[in-house]
């Protein structure tokens, strides 16, 4: 299990690698940072020294090469936008996208779940159809539209929740937390519906057609003519059944949901790494992208890996398998 | 000065009289982007240099109607025409209580002109700064500068004691590989003392209770907000989360002023938007004209002019948000001629003819480059003008572009046809003049931003002269010449000013000027 663990992170280089590499050809087609850096009044010279001091003219493959010798010392530069450490910048944002992140994958779980089993189960009520409904809605609203409609009912003509931002928050060590304050867990809200509400129709689908397929199966059936009680059979046997791939969709969806966190961040000005990611597109800060691409394909490879684990957890044939083959894994 | 148009915005207090008793006074206000930094000599750009005006101090500032007023000098005047003396003003202390003396101008002059420093051009005429006494600061030029002071107003003074302690003494280089203290730390002499600051999310500032100055806000408190997405920070405002929102979109100008409670101050910039044509290419790049550029014959130039209606694109594309302008300066700059300011008016047929005289009874085709996300409507500015010079017969390829690309295309000087604003930083007209309708001169820097290369000698010579021209009538004769020539010449084509938008809740007063500064100190909180 360790080996196994050691490989995947040893892979996650190669990943991280090939991120920064693909990354670095595209800077190229960004745009060029250097007017943006400087006002319009700064002369020739000073520019082109500017562009020569931060390697600008060097081919990609030179720059690149720089990055990843600097990077594997931690070092990910300056940002051009701000001249503060990207390090620095990123450990700021890092929290806010993460709390925002897992609170969307446990309010997609904590609802999803429950409403997938129940629309499995009582296929025929008219509750059920209404909540398909409603999910179909969230499969086909586009994010932004769902935020701006959420900043409109409950900002605008309610005056309920803050439109924007992460209210007050806590510093624990190099942590900030909106947790633990009012304001924060308000300003909460809203973002995790935006950004959890796609997941959560993805689950509540995908554990109902999983629930209508296991219980056609025939140990269910040999289940229920053992008599065990009705609970016993949906969630001791059925729903366990259906959690692998509910597991996978999960953890993969989580990624997204950390990269795909952009839309959201800038629709409720979320201080997270997504802003930072848009706002250094628009002005070619190219060490924030180079910095944020990586640390994104970083955090996927760790999600696969945990989902990969999590699978022997809760697939018993797997450990069976495992043992069998004695060491390879697929 | 009948040229100087103001624009002096005040709002009346309506309702939540009986809240502002002696409590705490937050004034709230978001913008779409963050102060890039902290440091006064990082960016050359209106917003920061703006916000930080509120808190770093120039020698001499701008008024109510951009006039000049003394901060840190108390009076200056020239004792030969190459040296500016100015009195400093006395018992002035920086935020952390250190005397404010003539050394400190001194080193803010070494710093801004030091490595790091985006302001370098602000002083470029300066040859030494010598101190006379501890209150008295002479400024040598290279050549007579008569409008030096004017310069002035948004090179702020940095403390010399502080630089030194927090290894700020030089300013940021973008290459460097390190942060420096002056990117998230201030210490300056200004109305109000930052507090608290977290880039990208808020900026927190209180008064200064030890100011000079007269203090004419009432506020306990500022929270500057960043709101990137437009829908949200115009939601903000009519939730009433923020005060007041720097930036509005045309689209929702409306939408705030049916709001009970809340309103849009708009005033003209001092920006102008303008069309530039190459014309030193002998061949365009991007052209069906071969083996000639059509942009080296007037008419064609004039043809383009007359075939654009500006007051189409001014009412529809603008929806009223722009004051369209015959000049390449708008009526607050210093300098701006109103007998010249009239556009030539539309006239498609004129237009037809011209273009058939010069020798394209068909018309032609050309490319034309624009920036997407840089000016209001920038992109369906272009568009429009595409569609106006098709009725003449010229077809247009618009490339309409992000500004991180459209710039840099630009700056080849290749480019056939294209867009621009400017804003003068110097409130004078010989800032465009030397920039953007000077003959591009790479060793002298003089024509930088003339895109096309339009030139003409009687102009540059001219603009030599507006640079050391002491008597401010015969300097107005050489500057509305300048105008006149490359009015009549069609060098660029100037569209309009393009307005400012600042949202407000009624109970805000505050001072709306042309230069889109925004001064905390005129703000009061009913």
């Amino acid at each position: 299990m360790i080996a196994f663990i050691l490989r995947r992170l040893v892979q996650s280089i190669s990943v991280m690698l090939v991120v920064a590499l693909i990354a670095f050809s595209l800077f190229r087609f960004v745009g060029d940072p250097i007017n943006n850096m400087v006002g319009q009044d700064t002369g020739d010279r000073d520019r082109e020294e500017l562009r020569q001091q931060l390697g600008l003219n060097d081919p990609f493959i030179v720059q690149f090469a720089r990055f990843a010798a600097n990077a594997v010392k931690g070092e990910f530069g300056v940002s051009y936008r701000q001249g503060r450490k990207v390090s620095t910048l990123i450990a700021e944002r890092l929290p806010a996208t993460l709390e925002l992140s897992f609170a969307a994958a446990i309010f997609a779980l904590v609802i999803g779940v429950p409403l997938g089993v129940y629309t499995g189960l009582n296929r025929e009520k008219w509750q059920s159809k209404l909540f398909l409904a409603l999910s179909l809605l969230g499969v086909s609203l586009p994010t932004f539209l769902i935020g701006i409609l959420l900043i409109l009912l409950f900002s605008v003509m309610l005056g309920w929740l803050p439109a924007f931002g992460r209210g007050d928050v806590v510093h624990l060590g190099w942590w900030s937390t909106g947790l633990l304050t009012g304001s924060g867990l308000r300003a909460l809200l809203m973002p995790t519906v935006t950004l959890g509400f796609f997941q959560m129709t993805l689950i509540i689908r995908l554990v109902r057609a999983e629930m209508l397929e296991v219980l056609r199966t025939d140990y269910i059936k040999f289940a229920r003519a053992r008599g065990l009680a009705n609970r016993s059979i949906n969630f001791g046997h059925a729903l366990k059944n259906t959690l692998v791939p509910v597991i996978t969709i999960t953890g993969i969806q989580l990624g997204s949901i950390i990269a795909f966190a952009i839309i959201t961040e800038q629709v409720f000005q979320w201080p997270g790494m997504g802003l930072l990611f848009i706002q250094a597109v628009a002005f070619v800060d190219i060490p924030v992208m180079a910095a944020y691409l990586v640390l994104v394909g970083f955090l996927f490879v760790v999600i696969n890996l945990v989902v990969d684990i999590l699978y022997y957890v809760v697939d018993p044939r797997l450990r069976v398998d495992r043992t069998i083959a004695g060491g390879g894994h697929g | 000065m009948s040229g100087k148009a103001r624009f002096v915005a005040l709002a009346a207090a309506l309702t939540l009289g009986f809240f502002g008793t002696a409590a705490a006074k937050t004034l709230t206000w978001a913008n779409d982007g963050d102060v890039s930094a902290m440091e006064p000599y990082y960016l050359n750009e209106t917003f920061l240099l703006g916000f930080l005006g509120n808190i770093y101090e120039p020698l001499v500032g701008r008024g109510k109607e951009l006039e000049m007023v003394p901060k840190l000098a108390t009076s200056w005047e020239q004792t030969d025409p190459t040296t500016w003396r100015f009195h400093l003003r006395p018992n002035v202390k920086f935020h952390d209580g250190s005397p404010f003396t003539a050394d400190d101008v001194l080193f803010s002059y070494q710093r801004v002109i030091g490595e790091g420093s985006d302001l370098k051009g602000k002083l470029g005429s300066v040859r030494e700064v010598k101190i006379v006494d501890p209150m008295t600061v002479d400024f040598i030029t290279k050549t007579p500068d008569p409008f030096l002071p004017g310069q002035f107003s948004q090179w702020y003074i940095m403390s010399k004691a502080w630089a030194e302690k927090n290894g700020a003494v030089k300013a940021t280089t973008a290459s460097s590989k390190d942060e420096n203290y002056a990117i998230l730390h201030t210490n300056g002499t200004g109305p109000f003392m930052v507090t608290s600051r977290e880039p990208d999310v808020h900026t927190l500032a209180v008064p200064n209770p030890n100011w000079w100055g007269k203090v004419e806000h009432d506020l306990t408190e500022v929270d500057f907000r960043v709101i990137k997405s437009d829908a949200t920070r115009v939601a903000a405002l009519l939730s009433g989360e923020v005060d007041m929102v720097y930036t509005v979109p045309i689209q929702d100008v409306d939408r705030i002023n049916k709001t009970a409670g809340r309103k849009v101050l708009q005033g003209p910039e001092m920006r102008t938007i303008f069309l530039g044509m190459n014309q030193t290419l002998n061949e365009l790049t991007d052209s069906d004209v071969k083996g000639k550029n059509p942009f080296k014959d007037v008419r064609v130039r004039k043809a383009f002019y007359l075939a654009i209606d500006e007051n189409a694109i001014a009412s529809k594309v603008m929806r009223g948000a722009a004051t369209p302008s015959g000049l390449m300066v708008a009526p607050s700059v210093n300098g701006w001629d109103k007998s010249l300011n009239d556009r030539y008016a539309y006239d498609p047929n004129e237009a037809k003819k011209l273009l058939a005289d010069a020798g394209y009874p068909n018309g032609f085709t050309v490319g034309m480059n624009c920036p997407n996300d840089r000016y209001v409507n920038d992109e369906q500015i272009c568009q429009a003008v595409a569609q106006m010079l098709a009725r003449v017969g010229v077809k247009v390829n618009l490339l309409a572009e992000t500004k991180s690309k459209y710039f840099a295309k630009l700056q080849d000087f290749q480019r056939s046809f294209y867009m621009l604003g400017w804003t003068p930083d110097t409130y004078d007209s010989w800032n465009p003049l030397w920039n953007l309708i000077g003959t591009h001169d790479q060793a002298l820097g003089r024509g930088r931003f003339n895109y096309g290369s339009y030139s003409n000698a009687k102009v540059d010579e001219l603009i030599g002269q507006v640079q050391s021209e002491v008597d401010p009538k015969k300097r107005q004769a050489e500057i509305s010449e300048a105008f006149k020539i490359h009015k009549e010449e069609f060098g660029h084509i100037p569209l309009h000013q393009q307005a400012l938008a600042w949202g407000v809740k009624d109970n805000v007063s505050l001072v709306q000027l042309p230069d889109n500064v925004f001064n905390w100190n005129w703000v009061q909180v009913k």
